[in-house]
């Protein structure tokens, strides 16, 4: 191990990688998902509502419990981060305390940090004099993979400490979220973006990149492959510029990981078993992800002209379950084979 | 002597024998001196590991390439000692956090920790980061995987992670999503045959055609299997023969057979034979989803369609429940009397209708 730790020397040239927007020290070169995250409210893209609502707490009324959700990539965490920094400038490291879930989030640390830190009260005037706001954020980002229990004990804290505390829960799924929590909170969607919003501001990152992406039919594809969810767009440049130098349509989709709609569509077309073993296993050699299509069929087989409802309901239901069974972690081929069953007998019977 | 695989592993990005596109753009994107995170995934065979190898090498010199082994002890925190084998150099450091079982998440949170909170003093001519490499990702555990999720982004200074799975469905999206995923699909036949003739003309043996492309075709397009097969052949006679007989793996062989013991005879007595063979694969580490396909593909090949669907949709069933429990065995023989009950009833129907 020590060996490990030691360093290696290399006698390649100086590191040339782009610095960091605003520092000094050496950076690595950032995720531009990180790099342009908006660092006021105004950059929001979309969310009229929200941005108005934040935009009054920041003119110095009174800040309610929020609760976000929307589908990923619309900006809740983006929001509700830029809102803080305007809120407390350099304290907002003293003043907000942010969980995910990748931190323990059990009903002992809802028990004991959060209470704790919500406890705390604060001064309405920054060290250097200026005022502030006087109170705390509390930021629980997807709150909706917390247990019911956690989200319990959230409840009587709440109340409690309204004087020195407001809560920020972020979700995508606001069913998940517990009744008496949600009646607490003001409920705020965040729309999935509207195309031109995702393509304007694409195109901005791209601009300040120096990625040259032509007459911008390569970012239509990208928002389209994307379904309106900007980090993934915006990952899925960087990849692709990172790769192959240039963005490219092939490119895009190799690094999303999408089923080229080929393969889908054969798939859907299947007439017998001997023609599915080949087919699966070939999809599988080839390593495309069981789960990727199962997602793209399922858009597909509701779209569909040629299916009739009976067998839309069939195949999609078939569809429900074994994409749970993958999520389990059950193995492709034999839910690809029990899916491309079900395909095989939907369509000799209509 | 080493083995062919190993001999004649290419060591260098641009000698690749397939997939050449992908191997310059690796090269390209190595020599900006600076990656994201990698998941590199494919099934097993297609040389994701040797990807790696070379992209290592390309960034660090040979110095990569001289490894060690070493035994590492965790903790966790219910005081349990773990401790998990690691493969180093003075670069990078690779491990296989499944070894461990549950206990996985405490070896990637230690591990990252344990590399990524070493800065260098001096970056001035050296990369300023290390490698980790984790193997089977996609068989982490769901904590596990969330843990990294947090461990990715916030030593992305210090430390570069490349994940290797064999397919991404079992990955969160979360971290597909910090990653740049790169696909690596099992060479085709002709890939494979062309591979096994260069390294034959390397050890200076003669291939006949028909036998690399018999080889090449009962290998699954797994290309180390392939190569394993055609040294076996050569250990087994030599000059070559095109009609040599290529050794098969006998487990496929033995569920072959288990599974023509299951056709002749549907009942309780031939269940519990079944039984034993089941037991017996199982303890010579055959893992229990490459028994159930092989039974399903060998199990369905003479019933009608409405059948096949059937079988298959309680096999993805039943290998369903085995993934969630623990003893694969019950889930294994199951499966066999749920098909023996649908295959009887089959045929006393078919011969009833002939009466």
């Amino acid at each position: 191990m020590q060996a490990f730790l030691k360093t290696g020397k290399i006698s390649a040239t100086e590191k040339a990688g782009p610095s960091g927007l605003k520092t000094t020290k050496k950076k690595p070169p950032a995720p531009w998902v990180e790099k342009y995250r908006p660092k006021t409210i105004n950059d929001i893209v979309d969310q009229g509502e929200v941005v108005q609502v934040l935009r009054e707490c920041l003119s110095g009324s009174d800040l309610p419990h929020l609760l976000f959700y929307g589908p990923p990539g619309t900006g809740k965490t983006s929001a509700i981060l830029a809102a803080a920094r305007q809120l407390f400038g350099d304290i907002s490291r003293d003043r907000v305390l942010e969980l995910n879930a990748s931190d323990e989030r059990g009903i002992q640390v809802i028990r004991d940090k959060v209470k704790a830190f919500a406890q705390l009260t604060v001064s309405s005037t920054k060290p250097d004099g200026k005022s502030c706001p006087s109170y705390k954020l509390v930021i629980l980002d997807e709150a909706d993979s917390m247990t019911n229990a956690a989200q319990a004990a959230l409840r009587r804290t709440m109340e409690r400490e309204t004087r020195t505390t407001r809560f920020c829960l972020i979700c995508n799924y606001v069913s998940r979220i517990i009744p008496p929590i949600t009646s607490r909170c003001s409920k705020f969607r965040f729309k999935p973006l509207a195309k031109e919003n995702v393509i304007k501001r694409l195109r901005e990152v791209c601009d300040c990149e120096g990625v040259d992406v032509g007459n911008g039919e390569i970012l239509h594809q990208a928002v389209d492959t994307c379904d309106g969810d900007l980090r993934r767009a915006l990952t899925a440049l960087q990849c692709c510029q990172r790769l192959l130098g240039k963005i490219t349509a092939e490119g895009l989709i190799e690094v999303t990981g999408i089923v080229p709609d080929k393969l889908v569509n054969e798939f859907l077309a299947i007439k017998n078993y001997s023609e599915l073993e080949v087919f699966v296993e070939k999809f599988l050699m080839d390593a495309y992800s069981a789960s990727q299509l199962l997602e793209q069929l399922s858009s597909t087989v509701v779209s569909s002209g040629h299916l009739t409802n009976k067998q839309k309901c069939e195949i999609s239901e078939k569809l429900a379950i074994c994409s749970h069974r993958l999520l389990e972690g059950g193995a492709e081929v034999m839910q690809l084979t029990d899916l491309g069953c079900t395909i095989i007998m939907a369509n000799s019977n209509p | 002597m080493s083995l062919w695989v190993d001999k004649h592993r290419p060591k260098d990005l641009l000698k690749l024998d397939y997939h050449k596109d992908q191997a310059i753009r690796l090269k390209s994107l190595v020599q900006q001196s600076d990656f994201p995170h990698l998941l590199v995934y494919g099934p097993s065979g297609a040389g994701k590991k040797t990807r790696i190898m070379c992209l290592l090498r390309e960034l660090y010199g040979s110095g990569a390439e001289r490894l060690r082994q070493e035994t590492m002890h965790f903790t966790t925190p219910s005081n349990k000692k773990i401790e998990i084998m690691t493969v180093s150099s003075n670069y990078h450091i690779e491990v296989n956090p499944t070894d461990v079982g549950i206990y996985d998440r405490v070896v990637i949170m230690d591990l990252v920790k344990n590399v990524a909170q070493t800065h260098q003093i001096d970056s001035s001519g050296q990369r300023e980061f290390k490698v980790v490499i984790l193997n089977e990702v996609d068989d982490l555990t769901k904590d596990a995987q969330h843990a990294l999720r947090r461990t990715m982004e916030k030593y992305v200074a210090t430390c570069r992670l490349i994940l290797l799975a064999n397919s991404i469905s079992r990955v969160i999206p979360a971290i597909r999503s910090r990653c740049l995923t790169i696909r690596v699909p099992a060479p085709t036949e002709d890939e494979i045959c062309s591979v096994l003739h260069t390294v034959c003309k390397k050890e200076g043996l003669s291939l006949p055609p028909e036998l690399a492309t018999r080889i090449a075709k009962i290998s699954d397009r797994n290309l180390r299997r392939a190569l394993l097969m055609c040294e076996a052949c050569k250990v087994q006679q030599y000059p070559f023969k095109p009609d040599q007989k290529v050794p098969e793996p006998d487990w496929q062989l033995f569920i072959k057979e288990t599974a023509s013991m299951i056709l002749s005879e549907q009942s309780p007595k031939k269940l519990s034979e079944v039984r034993q063979k089941l037991y017996e694969l199982i303890i010579h580490g055959v893992p229990p989803d490459m028994i159930f396909a092989g039974l399903l593909k060998e199990l369905v090949r003479n019933c009608d369609m409405a059948m096949k669907c059937q079988v298959a949709s309680h096999a993805a069933m039943f290998e369903h429940r085995m993934r969630l429990g623990n003893k694969a065995i019950f889930h294994l023989e199951a499966f066999v009397a749920k098909f023996m009950a649908i295959y009887k009833k089959f045929v006393e129907e078919s011969l009833g209708d002939a009466f």
